[in-house]
């Protein structure tokens, strides 16, 4: 069947057979067009499991960073309700009738996370506060009509979960017609119901039960863009409605809360009752994803440095958004178990030896070419090179105890990067980033101590104060604990003592205060004498370099951790077998998630031999070679004209382009045709680069187009 | 027509004066070399120092013949600065610059330019020289009447300059020579005679020089002025400036040329098509290598899109095979629709309806757009079984590029089991996309640049600019008269015959209705105001005139169709008649 007509654009494909084979499994398109033998059934697996372990830590996170807002607005919903439920006759009650208690959620820009907060906010106030929420989005809610409509809707369908589904039919029916008066009489039927009818088996909630009237919570999803005027009018009318309609709204603002004021008059907003709430930052929320994802054992798969820089990147840079991060994240490690046969040892330890005496010969063969472990394999003495290259058994016993090391490899990378963290996060100035992420790219990229950054913070570190340096070390020590890893309870052991000591420096140093007291006094000096007796006072020290204990001491913790960081933050690069978990094609990352579309067409128009590899094409910048693709020539004399192209010339200059070009090739055709086909081919390329959007056709003048870009693209 | 005539041959001596300034530039711009895209706003400013030494054109004439070493060396340097930028990014610096003023004259240049470089051969013969001339006369012609005073001056120069004698005899003796390059000047059917003649010119002009004087001396300040003018640019590189001094004038120089002249300007689709398809495609094994390598992502993508992501294809040329092989590679055993975005009656309607009663059979109606859609993602939601393709060919089109529609097109593709693989061709289609529709979208980036040529999307828009819209009028508008009455087509005759004489008259709003009523009585081509205006009801069915009521409330008539094509069907007519 074909998929071009005249009359339609829209070709619907079914295959022929009825019972429609339940599609091709996933998996079949991982191993279509691979070696078979390469354990991509195995690695599709693995892929699916760390990818669902990944997303649901994720999710779990985020409902975490979520708690304490939800938290604190649930109580201002539950506070607010029972202003409501008081129904005071003095007159302030009277007046907080009349406002409508509101929340001002600042969410941040990345306005893609939204939703999800929102969802889970939904299902957190539906579980605690009352059954009745809505969530409004502005592009449904042009005006008032609409806006109602959707309210009454969604209103409705909340309660028909619960009651009994020919509701529903009558939800249909009342949609048509739907104003506040409707809406409050339907509030009282209902909440009256449930009153008098105590008898019907509901499932009463533990804590909605409670709540005679539950209130209606509204949450307006983009404040930002709705019009101000369906606002105000729904907040004057609802405000007159508040007695027997007990609404609370939730506004979700991505920008400031000034926008509030900015959509609403000073008349209406004095009918809300504002409390603000932020949200945790989406920084924070990208820290603790990270820290989570990937600063742990717990995932076997790791970034590179190249890929973790443009996954942040993108996220800094570009939209801010959790959810891209972790779209980034799942892609990379598609990526990784697509193209890296290896990939299957990228699982837990115990896993993944029990898989590697399964390995086929093949795969045997990939493991011995891997840049990393062929550097291993030079290292190691004569013989033991030879067996590792021919006897497949050994081989095997030896990449099992390599994955081990390269294990305890990141159990203690990660704990000595938290802990060398702890000391550079607080310095002036940052020299190693205040984030543990930057930290982890540049130990990531390079030896971190050859960096001048290092240097500097080390010379920062050792002027350190004694209370800073305490809390930095008891900081480490937690660090330590928390972790049950014994290769590294030396070092715990190390800081405890290095802790004890600086306290009995403490008892020390009194003592030594009392006796040491110089009783010089200030004495009346003048400037002269001043510098002459510091100067001296400075020399003294020189000559003497006598350092306080507590100075020794010092210079001893920051070499013992100058030590730990020399011993355990290697790039992972030195770690024979490391190919196995890291993933490192960043190219095709930014290929795929931040492409640059404009750039591609450049550079097609511009450098055809860029993709068509003819050396006919090769030319140096700036020109192209006649023999070039049409809309490459007229793309190139398009560019010489300034906003308006006659279209004349343009065919002119084209044809003696191309006539030039086929000259070389044939003299033979008659001249009439030969030109009507340029001049077929020159409408082509003019239409083409109409459908690109580079010219469009205008009535300034006639025949002429209009150039739609600026300067080369 | 007299008077055009006269127009013309007045427009003919101004071609030829210009045109030798033109040469010197153009020789001046050889120096640059390569460079030439770098700019020289300075054309027609050099007129005067051209005047001052006229000696400077005589010479850059031969330099001209004989240094191609100049060139090819400006090339070497060339290579250099390229590799300085870096290839990968190509010339990326220039993606983003603005784009200065720049003469109109530089496309016929470049294209001369680009003739001329020839793949290996460096040596520039002399038969190419008068292609290169035969342009300037074209172009030259663009100039605006504010440039004329310049222009005299300038020719006067010339006269004293060169042989002034033979000049003016071919003036005076136009369209006498046969000889010299046919092909080239077959091609451009008006100006032929004045080109052949001015490029006698000149070629006589070149050897001429070149037994004259070759004097480097005074050559030598001429080639220190390119270099000069390009580091001042450098400096003076102030984007901004650049920006508001190119969009500073409304008037924008270009030449008066209009296609109608051409015979061949009027293409159909069906010759079109049947031309294009006698051209054997170049570089087709490369062509052919790019695809095998895209067609090897097959697997891949349908991996991806099963995986939740949806797949955009990116990149110069067609992608609508690549997709339809796509098609009928991995997907012919599941459920799919084929979408073609350039189709112009598509919309999301349609889309929708497709989907709603072809694949999941729904005989019903919706409300409104988002019922549809919301019924649809219910249906999906419900049923995970349930697997849909959407293969979107320009999902970038005039027709679905609207926000709506993208919401829409978005929140489907956003459903688990509705997987997306759509392909965008327009420069700027991403910014169609916020963030909240881009991770509705979820994309996935492909740049697969084929070079195909754009065929199908191509056929359904007019988009072929005024080539087929100039014989559909003309071939509708004797379509519809032939059925009047020889009254009404003495009316519109009339009509016709008002808007061409008046077609020079810029605030030329229509003839009034009075006015109109008056002309018709006397020629006895209606009896009263009712009958003219039971015509116009017909002509106006036809879309044949528009009305318009004037400043004044009086209405006023105008025939749609540009003054060409009202000339051509005169001319028809009286042929007939």
């Amino acid at each position: 069947m074909a998929t071009s007509s005249v009359s339609k654009g829209c070709f619907v494909f079914k295959p022929n057979f009825k019972k429609r084979k339940i599609s091709v499994p996933v998996e079949d398109y991982f191993n279509k067009g691979k070696n078979e033998s390469e354990d991509s059934k195995l690695r599709f697996e693995t892929y699916q499991s760390i990818w669902q372990q990944m997303k649901s830590e994720t999710e779990q996170l985020q409902e975490e960073l979520n708690k304490n807002l939800f938290n604190s607005l649930i109580e201002f919903l539950q506070k607010s309700y029972s202003g409501f439920q008081k129904n005071s006759r003095d007159w302030g009650g009277q007046i907080k009738l009349r406002e409508i208690p509101t929340a001002a959620l600042i969410l941040g820009v990345n306005v893609t996370d939204h939703d999800l907060t929102f969802r889970s906010l939904t299902e957190a106030l539906h579980n605690n506060v009352t059954p009745y929420v809505v969530s409004l989005q502005a592009k449904d809610c042009p005006d008032m009509k609409h806006f109602l409509q959707k309210l009454v809707s969604q209103l409705m369908n909340c309660c028909v979960d619960e009651e009994s589904k020919e509701e529903s039919i009558l939800v249909a029916q009342k949609k048509t017609f739907c104003s506040m008066d409707s809406l409050s009489s339907w509030y009282m039927s209902v909440t009256h119901i449930n009153k008098t009818d105590p008898k019907m088996p509901r499932k009463k909630r533990t804590s909605s039960g409670q709540w005679q009237s539950p209130p209606v919570v509204l949450i307006l999803k983009d404040l930002e863009s709705f019009t101000t005027k369906v606002l105000q009018d729904f907040i004057i009318i609802s405000s007159q409605h508040l007695h027997e309609f007990p609404l609370i709204l939730i506004f979700g603002i991505a920008t400031s809360p000034i926008i509030i004021h900015r959509l609403l008059p000073h008349a209406v907003s004095s009918l809300l009752c504002i409390e603000l709430f932020q949200s945790l930052s989406c920084k924070e929320h990208l820290t603790t994803v990270l820290d989570k994802l990937l600063l742990t054992t717990h995932f076997p798969f790791k970034l590179s440095e190249k890929v973790l820089q443009i996954l942040t990147n993108i996220f800094l840079y570009h939209d801010f958004s959790i959810q891209n991060f972790i779209k980034g994240l799942q892609l990379s490690l598609l990526e990784h178990f697509y193209s890296q046969p290896l990939s299957v040892l990228c699982c837990n330890l115990p896993e993944a030896k029990r898989r590697i005496n399964f390995l086929s010969e093949n795969q045997c063969e990939n493991i011995r070419r891997l840049p990393s472990f062929r550097r291993y394999v030079e290292k190691q003495a004569s013989e033991k090179q030879i067996a590792l290259l021919t006897n497949e058994r050994f081989l095997k016993e030896e990449v099992q105890s390599l994955l081990e090391n390269l294990h305890v490899y990141h159990t203690d990378y990660f704990l000595v990067l938290r802990c060398l963290h702890q000391f550079t996060s607080s310095l002036p100035k940052y020299p190693l980033g205040r984030q543990i992420r930057e930290l982890y790219c540049t130990c990531l990229e390079k030896n971190i101590w050859d960096s001048e950054e290092y240097e500097s913070a080390l010379q920062l570190l050792r002027m350190l104060a004694k209370d800073e340096l305490m809390t930095i070390l008891q900081k480490c020590l937690k660090v330590f604990k928390t972790s049950s890893e014994e290769q590294l309870g030396s070092t715990a052991k190390r800081i405890e003592e290095f802790l004890a000591q600086f306290q009995s420096l403490d008892a020390e140093a009194k003592e030594e205060d009392t006796s040491g007291l110089q009783s010089k006094g200030l004495q009346k000096t003048d400037l002269y004498h001043l510098q002459k007796s510091l100067l001296e006072m400075k020399e003294l020290r020189r000559t003497s370099k006598k350092q306080t204990r507590f100075e020794v001491l010092r210079e001893k913790v920051v070499n013992f951790i100058d030590s730990l960081v020399r011993e355990y933050l290697l790039p992972p690069e030195t770690q024979p077998l490391h190919e196995a978990v890291y993933f490192s094609a960043a190219h095709t990352l930014r290929e795929h998630l931040n492409a640059a579309p404009r750039i591609a067409l450049h550079t097609a128009l511009n450098n055809p031999y860029h993709y068509l590899k003819n050396e006919a094409l090769k030319s140096e910048e700036g020109c192209i070679p006649n023999v070039a693709p049409d809309i490459c020539i007229a793309y190139k004399l398009h560019l010489e004209c300034s906003r308006l192209i006659n279209l004349v010339d343009w065919s002119e200059a084209f044809a003696t382009v191309v006539t030039a070009a086929e000259k070389m090739d044939a003299n033979s055709v008659t001249s009439e045709e030969r030109n009507e086909i340029i001049h077929a081919r020159f409408i082509r390329a003019v239409s083409e680069l109409e459908l690109l959007g580079f010219i469009k056709p205008t009535k300034q003048k006639t025949d002429h187009v209009a150039r739609l870009t600026w300067g080369g693209c | 027509m007299m008077s055009t005539l006269e127009l013309k041959e007045d427009k003919m001596l101004e071609v030829q004066f210009v045109g030798d300034d033109d040469v010197l530039n153009h020789i001046l711009d050889r120096e640059g070399g390569a460079k030439l895209k770098k700019e020289r706003a300075q054309l027609l400013v050099n007129t005067k120092k051209i005047i001052k030494k006229p000696e400077y054109d005589l010479d850059e004439d031969d330099r001209e013949v004989l240094k191609d070493q100049n060139y090819v060396e400006v090339l070497g340097r060339d290579i250099q600065e390229s590799l300085k930028n870096g290839s990968a990014a190509d010339g990326g610096n220039k993606v983003y610059s603005f784009q200065n003023r720049k003469p109109s004259e530089k496309m016929s240049k470049l294209a001369s330019e680009l003739a001329k470089t020839p793949r290996k051969n460096v040596s520039v013969n002399l038969k190419n020289d008068p292609e290169i001339m035969i342009n300037i006369p074209q172009c030259s012609k663009r100039q605006s009447p504010s440039d004329k005073v310049q222009v005299k001056n300038n020719d006067k120069s010339e006269f004293l300059s060169t042989a002034p004698s033979g000049l003016r005899k071919r003036l005076i003796v136009p369209g006498s020579h046969s000889d010299s390059e046919s092909e080239y000047s077959a091609s451009n059917s008006e100006d032929e005679g004045v080109a052949q003649e001015y490029e006698e010119d000149t070629n006589e002009a070149t050897l001429s020089q070149k037994i004259a004087s070759q004097n480097r001396v005074v050559s030598a300040p001429v080639c220190k002025e390119t270099p000069s003018k390009k580091m001042k640019r450098d400096k003076t590189s102030d984007l901004v400036e650049e920006y508001f001094e190119a969009h500073s004038s409304s008037k924008v120089l270009t030449s008066d040329r209009t296609l109608q002249k051409l015979k061949r300007a009027k293409l159909d689709q069906q010759t079109l098509h049947n031309l294009l398809s006698k051209v054997s495609p170049s570089f087709s094994a490369e062509l052919k290598q790019l695809n095998q390598q895209y067609e090897q992502l097959f697997h891949k993508w349908m991996l991806q899109l099963r995986l939740g992501f949806n797949i955009v294809l990116f990149g110069l040329g067609s992608k609508r095979d690549l997709l339809e092989r796509f098609r009928s590679a991995v997907l012919q055993d599941s459920i799919h629709v084929v979408i073609n975005g350039f189709f112009p009656g598509i919309s999301v309607k349609s889309i929708l309806n497709s989907i709603t009663e072809e694949v999941l059979d729904h005989m019903g109606t919706f409300r409104s757009l988002l019922d549809q859609l919301d019924w649809i993602v219910n249906k999906f939601k419900e049923d995970s079984s349930l697997e849909l393709f959407l293969l979107i060919h320009n999902l970038d089109s005039q027709m679905l590029r609207g926000d709506k529609s993208q919401q829409i097109i978005g929140q489907l593709s956003s459903l688990r089991n509705i997987c997306l693989i759509a392909s965008i061709d327009h420069l700027n289609a991403p910014l169609m996309w916020d963030h909240a529709k881009q991770s509705l979208y979820n994309w996935l980036w492909y740049e697969t640049t084929t070079y195909s040529p754009y065929t199908e999307e191509t056929s359904y828009e007019n988009s072929l600019l005024v080539k087929q819209s100039g014989s559909l009028p003309l071939s509708s508008l004797t379509h519809v008269l032939r059925s009047l009455t020889p009254n009404a087509r003495g009316i519109f005759r009339l009509l016709i015959k008002y808007q061409l004489d008046n077609q020079d008259n810029p605030s030329y709003i229509g003839l009034s209705f009075q006015d109109f009523y008056q002309q018709c009585r006397e020629a006895f081509l209606v009896n009263s105001d009712l009958t003219l205006r039971a015509q116009l009801t017909e002509f106006r069915d036809h879309k044949l005139i528009r009305t318009k009521k004037g400043t004044d409330g009086v209405e006023y008539l105008l025939i749609p169709v540009d003054n060409g094509t009202l000339t051509d069907f005169l001319e028809k007519e009286e042929e007939e008649s």
